[in-house]
């Protein structure tokens, strides 16, 4: 049992006859996630690999096809409207593949689906997978491996490596998670941890944070007084200069707020293996789960 | 992306906001005329840079300080020609300093309070917030520190907008008199439709003054605008002066590429940002410093990859590369191919460390190994770090 998708798991691809929603739908396909229904207006009626029905709006593909969830490869100016579709069809988890999306736009989504049964991931950000059985996102597939690690990630190469040293040391993961790297996203760090603290088929957590906002801490509070499994963290941005944006636009340090030092702090106070560098994700997380035994 | 003290003051004048009178002048004549329409004889003239330490700046040619009260447009003129095409030296603009072609003539006022009010966005709520206090003109972070109680907060509902209900609050909480409060209230509407209008992920006015004939005016406002929304606005994003930017970085944006510079000697080369900043992270741990910051993306094509590379060798104190790549939408022969090509173009100056993982490494290896360059592999961030941080070492 993973968390949030499995091979369950209906989805719908927005943006599906586009460069990049195509491209990646495809390799979605291959890696055997259920791809049930793909949105693009406008050309409803066609077929995507001859074989997944495109509809005009998600309502349609959701009447149609039951897809439960959503993914997100629509261009940033129509992606925040992409959302709000998604949220209003009733589908269940929308992920937001999109970067680049407008402050103000995601100001508004968050508004607006305040209070909505559906949950949101991203934007910005590598998507979900639970190995051998649904990818859904731009992840690199072939890296992962079943197993116990929950990874929870802002960034998405960064995740890759730590999911790639966990897999080369022979341990698989239950559900990898990329909340994204803009500052107004939908799933925090703390609503991953919960999940995976509540998920009985994951044994262990890699949390990867960097500078900018406070999820990181809200994390590790929340950790402290009630997650009996063993985390391991990287915070990302600790030689980053103040005040510069540094590629996510969620990931910048002001005001003296949101640096690496303050997280990692916060981190190790609530019992969380931190990790010096970003090559020893796995290792620290071994070393915290040998701990326990 | 930031603009200039004159810009922001025209940006204010165009949405309402109470500003001292002032027009911008690029020649000496200019200045003086821009003094003769304010026909008043407290003027004060600023030299426009981006960079804070103005008043306290020296210019290559000897003139002391960038912003000067003077009386008439005749002295205006005088100091204009003293500024305008010479260089000026601040705290923060570092030795080179930076040629002033712009200065702001203005009215200059008699200030009795300053006050400090910002509308941010705050990402736990996901809503605009007005963080505001009584203590203006001074750094809010030290406010912060020393008596936060003097620091207010008033979140602002997304879709319902500021009310007036909650301008009228602030401007009682921040002391302004009865008399005060509508033109306060106005001034803050002003700014938040401003912050709505433009884009903005944060509005900063420090200070907001009250004259002493009881004006309440914006003296300076500091704008933050969201980079992914410049495409709706073209008339900010032709704001942008690149002579105030890193030519490193205005360089880098001609190709698409994310690129900081910093003051190391690593440069690196990384696909996605959360991995670029780890990267420079471990050359630190391992004793290093980075040279820049820089994230191909996910889709770089083998142009970019050339462009990004010639980029980081024409740094000159950079002492090595470290090329860092996980594939996965990005495919490392892609990469490969990229780099064989800007050194057979560039010729390589220093020593090349590359790191590839991912999606297609097999293929990106095997180019890199035929191409005949001398480069020094590794096997993973940790090794590839460390050598990295060596080999600028003995260079």
């Amino acid at each position: 049992m993973s968390v949030l998708v499995d091979k369950n798991t209906r989805l719908c691809v927005q943006g599906i006859t586009g460069s990049a929603g195509g491209f990646h739908a495809k390799q979605c396909m291959e890696y055997g996630t259920n791809v049930v229904a793909g949105v693009t207006p406008g050309k409803g009626g066609q077929k995507f690999e001859e074989k997944v029905p495109v509809f005009d709006t998600v309502a349609e593909a959701r009447q149609e096809t039951g897809c439960n969830v959503s993914v997100i490869f629509v261009p940033a100016a129509g992606a925040a409207d992409g959302i709000l579709e998604a949220v209003d069809a009733g589908v269940e988890l929308v992920i937001c593949i999109t970067e680049g999306i407008p402050v103000m736009d995601m100001m508004r989504v968050k508004a607006q689906t305040s209070g909505k049964p559906s949950r949101l991931i991203g934007p910005n950000c590598p998507g979900i997978i639970t190995p051998g059985q649904c990818k859904i996102g731009i992840m690199p597939g072939y890296i992962h491996k079943p197993g116990s690690v929950g990874v929870i990630s802002r960034s998405g190469t960064l995740t890759y490596e730590a999911v790639w040293q966990l897999t080369s040391r022979g341990h698989g993961q239950s559900t990898c998670i990329g909340i994204g790297g803009d500052p107004i996203n939908g799933m925090s760090h703390l609503d991953a941890v919960k999940l995976f603290n509540d998920n009985a088929e994951t044994h262990a957590i890699i949390l990867i944070g960097e500078i900018g906002g406070s999820g990181e801490e809200e994390a590790a509070e929340w950790i402290k007084e009630n997650c009996d499994k063993p985390v391991a963290a990287f915070i990302a941005g600790a030689t980053a200069p103040p005040g510069r944006r540094m590629g996510h636009a969620g990931a910048i340090v002001s005001g003296g707020k949101g640096t690496a030092a303050g997280k990692i702090e916060a981190l190790k106070a609530a019992g969380v293996a931190v990790a010096d560098t970003p090559a020893t994700m796995a290792d620290t997380l071994l070393e915290r789960m040998k701990g326990r035994n | 992306m930031n603009i200039h003290e004159y810009q922001a003051k025209e940006l204010l004048q165009k949405f309402g906001v109470a500003t001292p009178a002032g027009k911008a002048a690029r020649t000496a004549q200019e200045a003086e005329r821009a003094a003769e329409e304010l026909g008043t004889s407290d003027l004060v003239v600023k030299a426009q840079v981006h960079a804070g330490g103005r008043g306290k700046g020296t210019f290559a040619n000897g003139f002391k300080g960038g912003v000067h009260l003077c009386q008439s447009p005749k002295e205006a003129r005088e100091i204009a020609s003293k500024m305008l095409g010479q260089t000026l030296v601040t705290h923060q603009t570092g030795a080179a300093g930076r040629v002033v072609n712009t200065v702001l003539v203005a009215q200059s006022v008699e200030i009795e309070r300053e006050i400090y009010f910002a509308i941010v966005l705050d990402r736990a709520t996901g809503a605009p917030m007005i963080v505001a206090s009584t203590e203006g003109g001074v750094e809010i972070e030290a406010v912060a520190e020393k008596s936060p109680e003097k620091i207010l907060r008033e979140p602002v509902d997304r879709l319902a907008g500021l009310q007036p209900y909650q301008t009228r609050k602030l401007a009682r909480q921040l002391g302004f008199t009865s008399a005060q409060v509508k033109s306060s209230s106005k001034l803050f509407d002003g700014l938040y439709r401003i912050f709505l209008a433009l884009d903005c992920s944060m509005v900063e006015v420090n200070p907001l003054v009250v004259t002493d004939r009881g004006e309440v005016l914006a003296l300076d406002a500091k704008f933050n605008f969201d980079d992914s929304a410049l495409y709706r606005h073209p008339e900010i994003a032709a704001l942008r002066d690149v002579g105030e930017e890193d030519p490193r970085e205005v360089e880098a944006s001609k190709y698409g590429l994310n690129y900081i510079g910093l003051d190391g000697n690593i440069a690196c080369l990384v696909n996605g940002a959360g991995l670029a900043m780890a990267t420079m992270d471990i050359i630190k741990f391992y004793g290093g410093s980075p040279a820049n910051f820089l994230d191909v993306g996910g889709g770089a094509t083998e142009e970019q990859v050339t462009q990004a590379f010639k980029l980081l060798v024409s740094d000159e104190n950079v002492k090595a590369i470290l090329v860092n790549i996980f594939g996965g939408i990005m495919k490392c022969d892609v990469i490969a191919q990229g780099i064989v090509n800007a050194v057979k173009a560039v010729k390589l100056p220093v020593p090349l460390v590359v790191r590839l993982e991912g999606t297609n490494v097999e293929a990106g290896k095997k180019i890199i190994a035929e191409s005949g360059l001398a480069v020094i592999t590794a096997d993973d961030l940790g090794d590839a770090a460390q050598k990295a941080v060596e080999a600028a070492k003995t260079k």
